[in-house]
Formats: structure tokens, C-alpha cells, sequence
């Protein structure tokens, strides 16, 4: 299982914070993460149209290419602004 | 240090990291906040009761009643005037020692330079992604330590770009410029009131230590707070060796 974070703007849409996810075999890296979770439409597809969308693995900050393994912890962070 | 400011400041003095040479670095020290308003509020109040010497506070809007909420610089009576006289008020009630100035404008360009220039520690207390660029952008050419701070609805935000050290990331390494990121602005989103006061209580945590010199700051570490659940996560940042801003130094 791979846990999955969301925060601020993004967690706000899809209504939750933290998720376990099984995920299919082929699932290589946070890219692919992303397109399987995007795959489940409505406000889902926010996590491929967010702007300056960030990721962290294990709390590294990530890239697109960044491996994903099971167990792994993916966050999903958009900026935040407002003083 | 007189007797009077040796007995004011006594219990920063007690603390090892801090001492009498951490109080007199705080007197000495200039430190710029860059927006007076849920952040730059907690954040200036702090540093001037901590002794900072010289606080330029920076910030073009007025007051307005529904800043009162989290602002609390601010008051009833601040409504329709400039914030950064405002704030300078009430910061020169807390503490007479600290010298405000001014700043009643939006800094950008040569301006914000000018400013970055003369700081020992800028705090990005402000509400919009183009001054967050600037701001960063100005920090990085002049070397100057940037404790970046963000709050809306319940999700704050806090990290130290310090690209003194080598190897720090800056700002854009984390949020690069120019992907067109929608604001989320606190007038429609909504925000939190205690959030700005916690985040912005980090920042002025931060800018001492670094004026300080002392402990670990959260150069390379970005904190993520979710208010609702009251739940941090650290994610560990680098530095984006491309990066148009920070890249090359």
C-alpha cells in the first residue's frame, strides 16, 4: 500500500487528507501515481490541472519520475499564498 | 546593554544559544517584513518585544474591518489608514526601544532592492505569488536570509531560503514562476485566524535564530500545516541546480 497526503487547496477539493492506496503493478513512479488517482474523474482531475503541483516522497520533495515503491508515503502540495 | 535593557531582555539572556552577544546581535539588527497584515502581525509584534533594533515594515494597503479578525496589529481605530503606520503604533506601544520605519507602498523593483539591501533578515509576510518572486529574487542577488511564510483558510506554509549556505534552495527551486498559479486569496477562501498567528510566530522564530546565529533553521525543510487536523509534515527541499533564480550560485 502506498499512503497518499493531500494538502491545502487540493485536499479542500477532494474532501480528505490521507488515503491508503493499493496500487496496480505497473505503477512505477509519482507520474503514474498521479494518473492513476486522476483516472477517477470529477475533482480528481485537479491533481493533473493543479498549477505548480509539488510532490514529496517520503518527505523528499519529488519529481514526476521519482520511483514509488509499496509502503511508500506521496505527498501532494500545491503553493500556498495569503498573509 | 544598559541596566534597564540587561533587566528587559533578561530572559533571552538566560538562554545559552541566545545570550547577552544573541540580545546584542537582536539591538544591532534590522529586519525588513514585507506585509502588515495576518502574518507581518504576530511576526513584527515578536521581534519588537525580542529588541530588534530596526523593523521596516512594509506595506501599501489600509486597514480594513475585516482585517481585524487576525490582524492584530491593528484596531477599530486603524480602520482606513495605512497599515504600516498602524503596525508602526503599536509596535512602538509594545516596545519605544525598536525603531520602525515606514514603508506605506508596495516594494517592487529598485525600491524593494534598496530595501533587501539594508535588512540582516527579510520575512515575506505577504499575500500574492509576484511579490513572493520578487521578493525571493531581490534576497537571492544580495545574499540576504528570506523566512518565507503563506496562510489561507486552514494550510499554512513556512521555510528559510538562506542561499548563503551552500547548496540551499531558494524559493523558485520549490515554486518555480510562470505556471500561471491561481491565487487563492484570504477575502474569498477564507482564513483561519490563529493560522496566521502560528505561522507567522515561526517566522519571527526563525528571523532571530538566524539573526542569532543559533540552532538549525528551516533552511532546506518546508513545513506543511493543516490546521484542521493540526498535523505538520516536513518535506526535505533541494535545490534546483537549473533554477533561472539561484542556479548558477
Amino acid at each position: 500500500m502506498i499512503k497518499v497526503l493531500y494538502f491545502a487547496g487540493l485536499r479542500e477539493a477532494l474532501g480528505t487528507a490521507a488515503e491508503e492506496v493499493s496500487p496496480p503493478l505497473d505503477l512505477l513512479d509519482v507520474g503514474a501515481l498521479r494518473a492513476h488517482l486522476a483516472a477517477r474523474g470529477g475533482d480528481w482531475e485537479k491533481l493533473l490541472t493543479t498549477k505548480n503541483l509539488r510532490f514529496a516522497v517520503n518527505q523528499d520533495m519529488a519529481r514526476a519520475d521519482t520511483p514509488v515503491h509499496d509502503g511508500d508515503e506521496v505527498a501532494f502540495f500545491p503553493p500556498v499564498t495569503g498573509g | 546593554m544598559n541596566d534597564q535593557q540587561l533587566l528587559r531582555y533578561s530572559r533571552h539572556i538566560l538562554l545559552d544559544p541566545i545570550g547577552i552577544e544573541g540580545q546584542e546581535r537582536f539591538l544591532a539588527a534590522r529586519a525588513l517584513v514585507i506585509g502588515a497584515g495576518g502574518l507581518g502581525s504576530p511576526a513584527a509584534l515578536y521581534l519588537a518585544a525580542a529588541g530588534v533594533g530596526t523593523l521596516a515594515l512594509a506595506d501599501g494597503d489600509t486597514v480594513d474591518l475585516t482585517n481585524l479578525q487576525r490582524q492584530i496589529l491593528h484596531t477599530e481605530a486603524s480602520v482606513g489608514r495605512p497599515k504600516a503606520e498602524s503596525g508602526r503604533d503599536a509596535l512602538q506601544r509594545l516596545n519605544p526601544e525598536t525603531r520602525v520605519e515606514v514603508i506605506a507602498r508596495r516594494l517592487e523593483g529598485a525600491d524593494l532592492e534598496a530595501e533587501v539591501a539594508k535588512a540582516d533578515v527579510v520575512l515575506d509576510c505577504c499575500d500574492n505569488f509576484a511579490t513572493r518572486h520578487a521578493v525571493n529574487r531581490a534576497c537571492v542577488k544580495l545574499g540576504k536570509p528570506l523566512v518565507s511564510g503563506a496562510a489561507v483558510r486552514f494550510d499554512g506554509q513556512i521555510s528559510v531560503f538562506d542561499t548563503r549556505q551552500p547548496g540551499a534552495p531558494c524559493y523558485h527551486c520549490l515554486f518555480p514562476e510562470g505556471e500561471d498559479v491561481e491565487e487563492v486569496r484570504c477575502a474569498t477562501m477564507g482564513v483561519f485566524a490563529p493560522l496566521t498567528g502560528i505561522i507567522g510566530t515561526l517566522q519571527a522564530a526563525e528571523a532571530l535564530k538566524l539573526l542569532a546565529g543559533c540552532g538549525q533553521t528551516l533552511g532546506g525543510r518546508l513545513l506543511l500545516l493543516d490546521a484542521l487536523t493540526m498535523e505538520w509534515r516536513t518535506v526535505r527541499l533541494q535545490k534546483d541546480p537549473g533554477c533561472p533564480v539561484c542556479g548558477s550560485r
